[in-house]
């Protein structure tokens, strides 16, 4: 089936790891539709796939794979977006409870460097320098972005997309083929949030 | 660059926005939800709301005050007051609250902070923290100022933080209310001591003492709930204020 005879619609994927109470209300302030995905059937409902997650990467993998979606995740060729520790789960490892993860992106997520001086979790709105990606249509060079978190995924110029400097530089937002990941809150970032869930339900990838 | 953030609190009660000077003396600024918005649309950062409903009701009316800016609002909210177990934070949360604030729960029993850091992770966890000075000594308070506490300001904050604490909400009770400034040799010396977020509260009452907090005390973030609530001060023009004064801002 082709991509885009599919109805336009957003799958959550439903697996427990934080509350999505606020994604929800982005996406219908944006009268973007959306439904849960529990089951492999779900993942063919939807034209794009969100990951969402709060909290723990090592607890959110161990919930994912309670889910029994992960091969099938794996092998979406839609597009997928993990925010916040959704973003983390499609990287290799995280120093966060010692994981492996999905592995879609060879990259690692880290804890930040107390001894840069700088206060952790890294919580606030943060300039993010994007490159010239689908995702950022319409967003202003060096918009804010709201981020809230302890872990971040390095710095790697083949998958990143956006970077952002607390302490060292390390990727705000990364993509490898369809599937892509933003560290922030699109959800909690105001305009520029906004338009970046516009920007990836609007994604075609043929 | 990480920017400073700019919060207008609103303290609630029964689903009404109310602020008090000196925590006495209630006057009626609105509708939550509504001014909620409007924050959100002059620029604010991140919004506050501490609930001071008595009733027994307040629970119930909160949840349903949460949900209602959560689905309204594009910016991060805090919500505080009566959160006294892990049950009133998974509501608030599930509500669609980003961070929840403890106060005097927390100076009565420590162990919430460590229990809620678990259960929701630390960046859920704002340690709210009244001070005021007594004797030489800078007290942590309770009840509005009113009841006296044998924690030391800047140790209880240490002990926070150890335990979980995810960001500290501090509010001078003597700069409350007074609009003569914010306490920033306090908040520079806690500020100093620290690793979180820390978020300047008490004494806002122009745009000079924004300024000064950010350079004097290296802050976070700027709390303040009158200046913003009768229009004193402007969001937009305080940003730019602060811009020209090479403050990093969301502009």
């Amino acid at each position: 089936m082709n991509e885009n005879t599919k109805n336009n619609s957003i799958g959550i994927i439903n697996y427990g790891a934080g509350n999505i109470f606020s994604l929800t209300a982005a996406l219908e302030r944006q009268h973007i539709p959306y439904a849960m995905v529990n089951t492999e059937a779900d993942l063919e409902k939807h034209s794009h796939i969100i990951i969402p997650g709060v909290g723990h990467a090592g607890a959110a993998m161990e919930k994912l794979q309670q889910t029994g979606l992960v091969a099938a995740i794996k092998s979406l060729k839609k597009p997928v977006l993990g925010i916040c520790v959704g973003m983390q789960l499609l990287t290799a490892h995280s120093e966060e409870g010692d994981a492996d993860l999905l592995n879609i992106a060879p990259v690692k997520t880290k804890l930040f460097d107390k001894t840069l001086g700088i206060k952790i979790p890294h919580m606030g709105w943060n300039n993010v320098n994007f490159a010239n990606n689908p995702l950022f249509i319409n967003v202003k060079p060096l918009a804010q972005f709201y981020f809230v978190h302890s872990y971040f995924i390095e710095y790697n110029p083949i998958f990143d997309i956006a970077s952002v400097t607390y302490g060292n530089k390390f990727s705000a937002a990364i993509q490898k083929d369809n599937f892509f990941g933003v560290q922030f809150h699109p959800e909690k970032s105001g305009e520029a949030g906004e338009q970046l869930l516009k920007n990836f339900y609007n994604l075609r990838i043929s | 660059m990480l920017s400073k953030r700019i919060i207008p609190c609103l303290d609630v009660k029964d689903g009404r926005t109310v602020k008090g000077v000196n925590f006495v003396d209630l006057r009626d600024a609105g509708d939550p939800v509504e001014l909620a918005a409007q924050y959100a649309q002059q620029g604010a950062d991140e919004l506050v709301f501490l609930d001071i409903t008595a009733t027994h009701e307040r629970r119930k009316t909160m949840i349903e005050m949460v949900k209602s800016v959560a689905r309204q609002l594009n910016i991060p909210f805090t919500i505080g007051g009566g959160i006294t177990e892990i049950a009133d934070a998974e509501a608030l949360l599930n509500a669609g609250a980003d961070k929840i604030s403890i106060n005097s729960a927390a100076v009565r029993r420590p162990e919430l902070i460590e229990e809620l850091a678990k259960a929701f992770g630390v960046q859920f966890v704002v340690v709210a923290v009244d001070t005021k000075y007594v004797d030489g000594r800078n007290m942590v308070h309770l009840n509005g100022g009113r009841l006296i506490t044998e924690l030391e300001t800047e140790s209880w904050i240490k002990q926070a933080e150890e335990l979980g604490a995810g960001e500290i909400l501090l509010t001078s009770m003597d700069h409350d209310g007074t609009k003569a400034g914010f306490d920033c040799d306090l908040l520079k010396k806690i500020n100093d001591s620290i690793n979180i977020p820390i978020i300047a509260s008490g004494g806002a009452g122009s745009m000079e003492h924004f300024t000064e907090v950010f350079q004097k005390a290296n802050v976070d973030a700027a709390l303040a709930a009158s200046v913003f609530h009768y229009g004193e001060i402007l969001i937009p023009d305080l940003k730019q204020e602060l811009s020209r004064n090479n403050i990093p801002v969301r502009i």
